[in-house]
């Protein structure tokens, strides 16, 4: 570890917290359905929107109508990619006249950008066309984006709001969502992208004589715009196979920097916007400070973990200064590495700048666990917000029960329908997660799919369905997981990690809608102090840690002790 | 202890989700033992052991839930042997009295109640005063006194009558009295779960749920790594990883919580108005009887120019003599204790009571000829016009009405003798009362009949945080109407039959929740508060959960 490594991380967390005011108070405007500097431009194509769609932007939702409206949504932007993948060879911009997608991988794929989650079973350079990186994936980036803003916004309307039976209109809260926050921000970074070198062309590639006078292939495409919106909207999907670490998707330094600072940047101020609309901003920092924490702790363990450097390869004389470089870019180094791992995986973001599976045992655990923890660091974006008020309500309730109050957050009491849905979603990530790691473990043919035998085989499998379930996207390195059964399980783990999570949240939102919401008296516990913030820390970490360490302990711990008994895998 | 092993029984645990789990896998790795027993002695060890603690870890559960319910037996118990001794005089429509066990009393039924005797059923006197010890229900040790008319009037069965004899008229059908509901609510209190209990439960199964799972697919994990893990050993991983602790208390704490209760004398009809009272921001209190003592008493004496104190508190004492009062009973405690006049010992010519119309009272003796009452009146009396008496006695009588006290003159023939201080006395400790109750997040409203000036002055006295003054049971209605719609939970705490339309309110209030959820017992209870030296038995509080 050195200082100019800590620097460079303490820098970032302060661009991310200067950006967290005006982006919250932006995106708390936009949600409200209030007037912004972009409103006279965007306006009228949001009015436009509507009149074509039929939708009266007026006319709210129940929780039910809301959900309803994002399941169908989704399932048409499934079927949509679906069948652009499988039809991608009949459809224009394929200048490598690349062959239809296999079914399983077009449904892997197709439910991968569906639910955020960008899990790329797929080679982009290889198997995509054009169209289909544009018109499909990164449409996809977009909607899959908003889709959690929405939702996330519905919640928050949830709280704000007393005895109502309304959360919002989910096709107003899409558009404003893409039109207003996503698209502009994503047209500023992809600028600053192409000024940074990234190529955005629609060429297929360029043949570059090498010394030795060998025909180099370089694949090429329209990498800038989907760069951008894959970091805004947390997706992850990389234009080539090796995202972000390579070269002209994550040219330099800087680069990595607005890399790791445009995905944080919207899940963070999300939750400033959730604060300004509940009439609380202390809420929102109390909450923004309880994912920095656990966030900063991740950054810095991993960042330990891999400046430490592998003692097996120290004993036979590599200078271990350098730390445990295997895997990872020279241009970024240990710390921009650390950084945008912990980053990738507190959020559900997905993007590698480096192979994760080539960390050292606890440096590999640290981005599994941030994922196992439910994504809520800050998390995707609306996902994370709307994740992480469900721990909120849990710690409400655990705290309410020790003052002797009904347990309350901001006025809502937390009664037994709230704690039955909360558990429902709860229970999604370990059912998932461990469930299919078990059977997978257990199946010879899935077995016959990872990279290394022995612990760290178990932690490519595992890792597999954590990124999967908690729709992150990353990838540990090493397992072959475009075969039928991953392709099939992943996908339907990333289903699950989503709707079967969202649904019973959503369910929350509509009880807690319909209540009153009491003002705060002296007796009630406060949910904005450091206290609340304490409490929320232990109830992520050990619901998480309870749930999970079993099986990490298996997996990467074993190997970490391994590794400082001079085994290797 | 043996309760502890009857509740065993898995029908009875499945209400506990989580020590259920546990009494399962108890079971199974009995069963491992057992076999392994038989066919591999030295792994029966472990697994021995393992079933041991596991038994002992619901064994601890039943036995703590058993210990929190013998309590409450026991309490009930004593409360049932204080029913089933009463007996009752019943009197006949001709007079005569016939006794019979107070089981068979009905309704409308009259009872004649002497000194020492108990009272056999809940009623209201209709004849006599007497003062009973309502300790077996109130925990109050002082005698209360109840008498016919008015307030004071309803009775408890169980209760003593200390002194005196009453005519009491049964209201309450036995096996619906308030000691019946007592022992009912005691008996009952493990068997209703409480909404927050209800909530915990489904985190608790949750989680229970989740680390069932976590196991089962260590299992799969520890196979791919070439570990074989033993039932036995995931048993206990489970057991340890699921909140067996929580699980396992989490009724006795409903208990033993009820219990506590009881024995500060409060008595909850649920668990849920339990709940409901921790949750409550506003507490609307009634001056009369629960703030202050209820009746106005005399604190001082002022004279009129030219006449003594030792003179004032003379003529008064022999004014208030025969005026049997509280009022004329606190001033001749006054006169005789803190000024020392000597009770005489005389007889009155003619004993003046005290009508609406003249508004003054008195004795005639010899020449003298001793008046107190209303300022107004004892002036008319000594032929003073309105405004025309001595300016120091006007501004003694201004001074004591801004202080929210009562002016009373006193004269003897046409010569003014000076005015007593009628107050109303705030309760001793009630303003720490309500300062704890502050601090606890509790704002208090005091609701008084009084005009702005003495609720003002009572409410400082008192130390309330706000106060509701000329208030009419619509206002009251208005006052907790408006409370509410700012979704704040009002608690209503008074002892007069004057409030039963605002304690009303609060009730229906429940009613109308938009999902209505069947509830046992309505929300309403009994709040007794033990130093209340003279005041009524309970206060009632409702409450819109």
């Amino acid at each position: 570890m050195t200082t100019i490594g800590w620097l460079q991380i303490s820098l970032l967390f302060l661009a991310v917290l200067l950006a967290i005011k005006p982006l919250g108070l932006y995106m708390a405007r936009v949600f409200s359905g209030e007037r912004t500097f972009l409103s006279p431009v965007l306006a009228p194509v949001e009015g436009g929107f509507y009149r074509v769609s039929g939708v009266d932007p007026n006319k709210e939702q129940s929780w039910l109508g809301y959900t309803l409206a994002m399941l169908t949504f989704s399932l048409a932007g499934f079927l949509a990619l679906y069948a652009m993948l499988r039809l991608q060879a009949h459809l224009p911009l394929n200048p490598q006249d690349y062959p239809a997608v296999p079914s399983d991988l077009a449904f892997n794929t197709a439910v991968s950008f569906v639910t955020n989650t960008n899990w790329q079973n797929y080679a982009g350079e290889t198997t995509l066309s054009h169209f289909s990186q544009m018109a499909g994936l990164t449409v996809q980036n977009f909607l899959s984006a908003a889709t959690g803003m929405a939702l996330a916004v519905a919640f928050t309307r949830a709280l704000a709001r007393s005895k109502v039976t309304t959360l919002g209109n989910f096709w107003v809260d899409m558009v404003r969502a893409t039109l207003y926050v996503l698209l502009p921000l994503s047209i500023m970074v992809a600028l600053v992208f192409v000024a940074m070198g990234l190529p955005q062309t629609l060429e297929a590639s360029v043949t570059a004589k090498t010394l030795e006078g060998a025909n180099q292939v370089i694949s090429l495409g329209p990498v800038a715009s989907q760069e951008a919106i894959k970091q805004l909207g947390t997706n992850g999907g990389g234009f080539f196979n090796v995202n972000a670490a390579h070269p002209f998707e994550n040219p330099t330094a800087w680069s990595n920097y607005l890399n790791i600072l445009a995905m944080l940047s919207i899940s963070a101020a999300l939750v400033y916007s959730f604060g300004q609309m509940v009439g609380n901003r202390r809420q929102g920092w109390a909450l923004i400070s309880a994912m920095a924490i656990l966030l900063i702790a991740g950054v810095a363990i991993t960042y330990w973990a891999e400046a430490q450097g592998n003692p097996i390869l120290t004993a036979v004389g590599v200078d271990p200064a350098l730390g445990n470089m295997e895997g990872k870019e020279v241009r970024f180094g240990q710390a921009m590495t650390a950084l945008y791992a912990a980053v990738t995986t507190g959020l559900s973001d997905g993007g590698v700048n480096g192979m994760h599976g080539s960390f050292t045992g606890l440096g590999g655990l640290v981005p599994m666990f941030l994922m196992q923890l439910g994504e809520v660091l800050p998390g995707g974006v609306g996902s994370g917000l709307y994740g992480m008020l469900v721990f909120a309500l849990l710690s409400v309730f655990v705290a309410g029960l020790m003052v002797g109050r009904t347990p309350e957050f901001l006025g809502k009491k937390i009664e037994g329908r709230e704690m039955t849905f909360a558990m429902l979603a709860v229970l999604i990530l370990p059912l998932v997660i461990l469930g299919f790691t078990a059977v997978s473990a257990m199946l010879p043919f899935a077995v016959a799919s990872i990279g290394t035998s022995g612990p760290h085989g178990l932690s490519e499998i595992l890792y597999a369905y954590t990124s999967t379930a908690g729709n992150n996207g990353s990838a540990f390195g090493g397992l072959t997981g475009n075969t039928p059964w991953y392709n099939t399980t992943l996908g339907i783990a990333m289903l699950l990690g989503r709707f079967a999570y969202v649904v019973p949240v959503m369910a929350i939102a509509g009880s807690l809608a319909a209540k009153v919401k009491a003002p705060a008296s002296a007796g009630t516990f406060p949910t904005d102090g450091p206290l609340f913030v304490g409490l929320l820390i232990g109830i992520i970490l050990i619901l998480g840690g309870l749930q999970f360490f079993p099986a990490l302990a298996l997996g990467p711990v074993v190997e970490h002790l391994a590794m400082l008994a001079g085994q290797t895998f | 202890m043996r309760d502890a092993v009857v509740k065993l029984d898995p029908r009875k645990l499945l209400r506990n989700p989580v020590i259920f789990v546990t009494e399962v896998v108890a079971a199974v790795v009995t069963i491992l033992f057992i076999r392994d027993l038989a066919s591999n002695p030295p792994q029966a060890g472990f697994s021995g052991q393992i079933a041991a603690w596991l038994w002992f870890t619901v064994l601890f559960a039943t036995f703590a839930e058993a210990v929190a319910e013998g309590r409450g037996r026991a309490q009930a118990d004593s409360l049932k042997k204080t029913k089933s001794d009463l007996v009752a005089r019943k009197v006949a429509a001709n007079g005569t009295t016939e006794t019979i066990p107070a089981s068979s009393l009905k309704v409308g039924d009259v009872v004649l109640i002497a000194a020492g005797e108990f009272i056999p059923g809940d009623g209201e006197v209709i004849e006599g005063v007497a003062s009973v010890n309502e300790s077996a229900i109130t925990g109050e040790s002082a005698p209360v006194i109840r008498e016919s008319g008015g307030d004071r009037s309803a009775v408890t069965g169980g209760t003593q009558v200390l002194s005196d004899e009453i005519r009491v008229k049964i209201t309450v059908q036995p096996g619906s009295s308030f000691v019946d509901r007592m022992i009912a609510l005691i008996e009952g209190a493990q068997r209703q779960k409480t909404p927050n209990e209800i909530a915990l439960s489904i985190l608790l199964s949750g989680l229970t749920l989740i680390f069932l799972f976590v196991c089962v697919a260590i299992w799969g994990l520890a196979g791919y790594s070439g570990t074989v893990l033993s039932v036995t050993v995931l048993a206990a991983l489970l057991v340890t990883l699921i909140p067996t602790t929580i699980g396992g208390l989490l009724s006795a704490i409903g208990i033993a919580g009820m219990d506590r209760l009881v024995r500060f004398n409060v008595i909850a009809t649920s668990g849920r108005a339990v709940e409901a009272a921790g949750d409550v921001d506003t507490l609307l209190l009634d001056k009369t009887g629960t703030i202050t003592f209820g009746n106005r008493m005399a604190s001082d004496f002022l004279p009129a120019p030219g006449v003594t104190a030792g003179e004032l508190a003379e003529a008064t004492l022999l004014a208030s003599l025969s005026d049997e009062t509280p009022e004329g009973r606190s001033i001749v405690a006054l006169a005789t204790g803190e000024f020392g006049v000597a009770m005489p010992n005389m007889t009155f010519d003619a004993v003046i009571d005290f009508t609406a119309e003249t508004r003054l009272s008195g004795v005639d003796m010899g020449a003298r000829r001793l008046r107190k009452g209303a300022v107004d009146a004892v002036l008319r009396f000594a032929g003073l016009k309105e405004q025309n008496g001595p300016a120091d006695f006007h501004s003694a009588v201004e001074r004591i009405a801004r202080t929210g006290g009562t002016p009373l003159a006193v004269a003897d023939g046409e010569r003014l003798l000076g005015t007593i201080h009628l107050k109303d006395v705030v309760k001793p400790g009630i303003k720490e009362r309500f300062a704890a109750l502050r601090a606890m997040g509790i704002r208090t409203v005091m609701v008084t009949g009084d005009n702005p000036v003495t609720a003002a002055a009572i409410a400082s006295e008192a130390g309330v945080d706000d106060f509701l003054a000329q208030a009419t049971p619509e206002d009251k209605l208005a006052y907790i109407r408006r409370e509410q719609q700012g979704g704040r939970l009002i608690a209503m705490c008074g002892d007069g039959t004057n409030d039963a339309p605002a304690l009303a309110r609060p009730m229906s209030e429940s009613r109308c929740r938009p999902a209505p959820r069947p509830r046992a017992k309505p929300p309403t209870w009994w709040i007794s508060i033990q130093a209340r030296p003279s005041s009524s038995r309970s206060s009632r509080s409702a409450n819109n959960s």
